[in-house]
């Protein structure tokens, strides 16, 4: 390994197998760290980042300046304490913050775009070992992750049973379903739809923002819940008194739905959406594994492994509690000690992101416990 | 054995009591865990538990118990066979939809089962009935008719016949008047509560 610590990333000396049977070339895997790591290195907590994320976990985003997207989780006298756990986020391969993606020059020092291998949770999970191996860490005291972070932690977990203590696994499933997959369709078609897109050849051009915001209005829709959608806008209309009887932004919805489409086109790269919707799509740990999810987890037989938690909310229509329950079956029918449980909160899929005071508490009472 | 000053309920210091260390056990009904982290606290068991309620859930994850939020009613049969040294519903039996097929599910999981109940033919049940002509509310069974969660309720007789019938064997009984220990003797009558250890 070659550390390059003033950019806080690794550039992996080795070629990085990948599921798909290409290599990955001098991987660099961008990452921050928060609180200090003890001498006996135990007390090292990974979080993994959901499909838009980053490494940006607890401080400002460079691009956006936007305070860190679990701020409300991690920091000193947080849930995730960085008084006492040195916290660990990576920017997930095939991302666009520093990690190697599609915006990176390959070998002939043009950007991959769709040259770019296609990745799995699987390979995300690889890099992240391949960061800890690193850092010299042999065993992490959790892993976390919400949403896709919640499926590099399972397959974590599942494909190197003895390299975490404690796996924490929120809002999230062991497989996409067909809707899940849908959705991201969706999305994917947006980006290709934009004729800036131009088969993934936009870089140093005009990009295809308009499909990539028009993907993210889309998924967004997803991560929340009716509930929360009317709580939050109703019918309200925006800045006028009537109807405007044209197609403008008249309900309040719609502009913040536009408002996150196109601030989301300023921090992310149209290609990664491509590549890692595609990764989510191809998720399905049970298969990975013969077909049986209990087979997944078999290096976790009778509490010889880590400890699982399982969190799940009951707005969340995109991860609904029925998939966190099928991990805890599986996991249930390994004997690995898992706890589970479903919390009630408003905002839908968003709810692992927001104020919820049950799921601090569960996850302060998890790490701690 | 269980330090004494732990104030477990009677019937719960029984099972701690009987339960030998390094087992692994299953409390199902497990409330916020209390019975679960005695055991892993002091007597190096591998304790895991079921809980309906999330907020007691969510206080057993924060003692670092393993506990899963499910339904007793519907969720034991994820657990593969003999999953268990020890099965325990502690005075949740009469709170099941169909007791008899729980208490098959309990000697599926667990080698060993232990089942505690309210015995709705203690004396003083059958005098608020007898004479007061109402759905009693005594010390054992607090709550009104129409909030109570006890949709089965059950005698120590009762539950003896059910076990016959199911050829179930009882390796122990014990019997409870508030917080004692009380004989055998006119059990039906004169205990509040009942526990049983069985097996297959």
């Amino acid at each position: 390994m070659s550390g390059t610590d003033a950019s806080r990333s690794i550039t992996l000396e080795n070629h990085l197998p990948l599921d798909s049977g290409q290599v990955l070339l001098h991987a660099t895997i961008a990452y921050e760290t928060y609180g200090d790591l003890d001498a006996d290195k135990g007390n090292a907590v990974l979080i993994c980042h959901a499909l838009t994320g980053d490494q940006y976990v607890a401080s400002n985003h460079p691009i956006t300046g936007k305070p860190g997207w679990w701020e409300r989780m991690v920091g000193p006298g947080k849930p995730i304490d960085t008084n006492k756990f040195h916290v660990i986020c990576a920017n997930v391969i095939g991302s666009c913050m520093g990690s190697t993606g599609p915006a990176s020059l390959a070998d002939d020092g043009e950007p991959y775009a769709l040259r770019f291998p296609v990745i799995t949770i699987r390979d995300m999970a690889r890099c992240l070992v391949a960061l800890v191996d690193a850092l010299g860490i042999d065993r992490l005291h959790t892993v976390v992750g919400g949403s896709m972070g919640g499926m590099q932690a399972l397959s974590l977990a599942a494909n190197w049973p003895d390299r975490a203590a404690r796996i924490l696994a929120i809002a999230t499933a062991a497989r996409h379903s067909a809707q899940n997959i849908a959705f991201h369709e969706v999305g994917r078609q947006a980006i290709m739809a934009d004729p800036n897109w131009d088969d993934g050849n936009y870089y140093g051009g005009q990009t295809p923002d308009a499909g990539l915001a028009v993907a993210r209005m889309a998924a967004h829709i997803t991560y929340l819940s009716e509930t929360g959608l009317t709580d939050k806008f109703g019918r309200r209309l925006q800045d006028r008194n009537t109807k405007s009887f044209g197609i403008d932004a008249d309900f309040q919805v719609v502009s913040y739905l536009r408002y996150q489409g196109s601030g989301f086109t300023q921090r992310f790269d149209a290609n990664s959406y491509l590549y890692i919707t595609r990764a989510m799509d191809y998720f399905d740990l049970a298969e990975e594994h013969g077909g049986r999810l209990g087979d997944a987890f078999s290096g976790h037989e009778m509490g010889k492994g880590a400890r699982f938690c399982l969190i799940s909310f009951d707005s969340d229509w995109l991860y609904p509690t029925a998939e966190s329950r099928h991990v805890v079956h599986a996991l249930n029918s390994v004997g690995a000690p898992v706890s589970f449980v479903e919390l009630s909160a408003p905002f839908g899929h968003d709810s692992f992101l927001l104020e919820v005071p049950s799921l601090d508490r569960v996850v302060e009472g998890f790490l701690n416990g | 054995m269980v330090e004494a000053g732990t104030h477990l309920r009677p019937d719960l210091e029984v099972i701690a009591r009987q339960i030998e260390t390094g087992s692994r056990v299953f409390d199902i009904g497990c409330g916020d865990g209390q019975l679960l982290s005695e055991l892993e606290a002091h007597r190096n068991i591998d304790a895991r538990g079921m809980e309906i309620d999330a907020e007691l859930v969510e206080r057993c994850v924060a003692r670092g118990l393993s506990v899963v939020q499910g339904d007793a009613n519907a969720d034991l049969a994820d657990y593969p066979d003999g999953a268990f040294d020890y099965a325990i519903l502690s005075q949740t039996l009469q709170t099941a939809e169909r007791p008899d097929r729980m208490l098959d599910e309990l000697l599926r999981v667990g080698r060993t089962a232990f089942v505690s109940f309210p015995n709705f033919a203690h004396w003083r049940t059958r005098a608020a009935l007898m004479f007061g002509g109402r759905m009693p509310v005594t010390r054992a069974l607090p709550v009104s008719w129409y909030e109570t969660q006890n949709i089965h309720h059950v005698t120590v007789q009762d539950f003896n016949e059910l076990l016959i019938r199911k050829g179930v064997k009882v390796e122990s009984r014990w019997f409870f008047s508030g917080e004692n220990e009380i004989g055998a003797t006119g059990a039906n009558w004169r205990a509040e509560f009942a526990l049983f250890k069985l097996s297959r």
